[in-house]
């Protein structure tokens, strides 16, 4: 299997988050992948769970809601609607947290293609920057568990 | 939540694409506000604004050396971020390389004999 390497996260405002990532695969595959429920069920919840459930109802004012068992037993759920659908090449989405349903974040999919191979970007935008700042310490508890050995290389990776 | 807490945390502070400029800077070594002057091209006031907020989250330090007064990077200030961008990037590293399992079969599946969509 090819590895197309990892995802590179950054924060290029004060409320948004941009997550980019290649894959080796044509972009009318990855918006497959990223829209069919049984496939999307394979991939979502990466290694912290099983996805319950995905309901998508693809088309502009439909609306989406995955569910998934995290691996500490817990059920998390999302759901949001879809604003504006360019198949194989972009979508926008809402986005809530059903643990923080006042944090409603719009989510900007692009597809971009070259040689077979796909350029993903996820432009989460918060409605502020105190949802962004939310989500963040929602996410940042398993980080601040973690050990202190990588203190040196945090300039490094903010260049 | 008060707007006050606007550069509160490691997070706002950093929020600014200045001041990660200032930081970009600081992390080649220890400056004197003249240097980050000329660097980035911006008024002196501006750039001084910007370090009062990276010094208030613990992000630069300051010491004086004779007449001047240089700045440098405290790393350990930025680590809240370090962490969540790290984490957060290695549980979409995760997700992606099961997509990169369903996009290898979907691939086969195309390159097959064409006629075998389920």
């Amino acid at each position: 299997m090819t590895s197309s390497g990892k995802a590179t996260v950054t924060l290029p405002a004060e409320d948004q988050i941009l997550i980019t990532r290649e894959f080796d695969a044509p972009k009318h595959l990855v918006y497959k992948a990223w829209t069919t429920p049984d496939l999307v069920k394979q991939w979502w919840s990466g290694e912290r769970g099983e996805v319950t459930l995905v309901e998508i109802d693809l088309r502009v004012g439909g609306s989406w809601r995955y569910v998934m068992v995290a691996d500490g037993g817990f059920e998390v759920g999302f759901h949001g609607e879809y604003r504006e659908l360019v198949p194989d090449e972009r979508i926008v989405s809402t986005e809530v947290y059903e643990g923080m349903p006042d944090g409603e974040a719009v989510n900007t999919l692009t597809l971009t293609e070259t040689d077979g191979r796909t350029t993903l970007e996820v432009l989460v935008q918060h409605s502020c920057k105190e949802h962004r700042d939310a989500h963040i310490d929602s996410g940042m508890e398993g980080g601040m568990q973690e050990a202190m050995d990588r203190l040196e290389r945090v300039a490094i990776s903010l260049r | 939540m008060a707007r006050a807490a606007t550069t509160a945390d490691a997070f706002n502070a950093v929020a600014e694409p200045r001041r990660r400029q200032i930081l970009d800077v600081l992390a080649g070594g220890e400056r004197p506000v003249n240097d980050l002057v000329r660097l980035l091209g911006i008024a002196q006031p501006q750039v001084s604004k910007h370090l009062r907020v990276l010094r208030e989250v613990g992000a630069v330090d300051v010491r004086v050396e004779g007449r001047q007064r240089l700045y440098r990077l405290n790393g350990q200030a930025l680590k809240p971020i370090h962490d969540w961008v790290k984490n957060y990037e290695r549980s979409w590293s995760e997700r992606f390389e099961r997509l990169d399992v369903v996009l290898e079969d979907l691939k086969q599946k195309e390159q097959g004999d064409g006629f075998d969509d389920e």
